[in-house]
């Protein structure tokens, strides 16, 4: 099965679309509740990252037997340092963006916590791109 | 204890969501960071926050949690009371600070 949803860049009150369509598929699909869980805090994080972050980007959801694989490609800044990104505390958001209680840096953590395998590639003045995969047994 | 119980020893005022008060406490969860929240709390917590913004119900309702307190007679947001009607997910309010209400709610779950 494949999905696709866009996210837009800077609008917040739309953030966690995706993550809550997703979340509705996998309980469809009778999928341990605790698997579900882990999914939807990464794909959460993802998808606020792009709306943080970024200006714009595509979640991309394959889901087989044995696992889900998504893929979130935005059109963005990009990432300089990924190993420092991916310090908890880390974060470059904006004060507006901290007020609302985004921008702790512990998004990618939280990812990286939460899947099974994670990938990032980014090209700095371009974009990045963040494959999660989660096993489903 | 249900999130009802809760609403009535604490007197908390009742914003929205009113179709989850049925819903179970397991725990209480304190943060304004919202990827705090998402990683820490579990299924039918109950968060406190000063938070009012829309996707204070986002976080609630993909972590399933019990119900949202908003501290300080804070107001949520109109289109946060719309997606707590939408999910089912109680938004509440006191006019407490978040030391007190959460005191109060570590009092009542644990005796
Ligand atoms: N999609 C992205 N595009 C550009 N930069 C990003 C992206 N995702 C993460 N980053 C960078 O990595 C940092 C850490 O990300 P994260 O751990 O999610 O924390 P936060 O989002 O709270 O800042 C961000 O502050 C930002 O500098
Ligand atoms: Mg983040």
């Amino acid at each position: 099965m494949e999905f696709r949803y866009e996210v837009e860049g800077g609008n917040f009150s739309r953030a966690g679309h995706a993550s809550s369509a997703v979340k509705k598929i996998l309980k469809q699909l009778n999928v341990d509740n605790r698997i579900i869980k882990r999914i939807v805090v990464a794909l959460y994080e993802g998808e606020v990252n792009v709306v943080a972050h970024a200006h714009k980007g595509n979640i991309l959801v394959y889901i087989d037997e044995q696992k889900i694989n998504i893929k979130i490609e935005d059109e963005g800044p990009g990432i300089p340092d990924i190993d420092l990104a991916m310090q908890a505390g880390y974060s470059t958001a904006s004060a507006a963006v901290r007020e609302m209680g985004f921008g702790a840096g512990m998004g990618l953590p939280n990812i990286k916590k939460n899947t099974d395998e994670l990938k990032i590639a980014s090209d700095v003045g371009k974009g990045t791109t963040l494959e999660m995969i989660t096993y489903l047994q | 204890m249900k999130v009802r119980d809760m609403v009535q020893k604490l007197g908390l005022k009742v914003f929205s969501g009113e179709s989850g008060l049925e819903n179970e406490i397991a725990g209480g969860y304190v943060s304004d960071l919202l990827s705090d929240v998402m990683g820490n709390t579990d299924e039918n917590f109950v968060w406190m926050t000063l938070q009012t913004h829309k996707n204070i119900m986002a976080v609630a309702s993909l972590k399933e949690l019990a119900a949202i307190i908003i501290v300080k007679g804070l107001q949520p947001d109109e289109d946060t009371i719309a997606h707590s009607n939408e999910e089912g997910v109680p938004l509440l309010g006191t006019d407490m600070e978040t030391f007190e209400i959460s005191g109060k709610l570590y009092g009542f779950l644990n005796n």
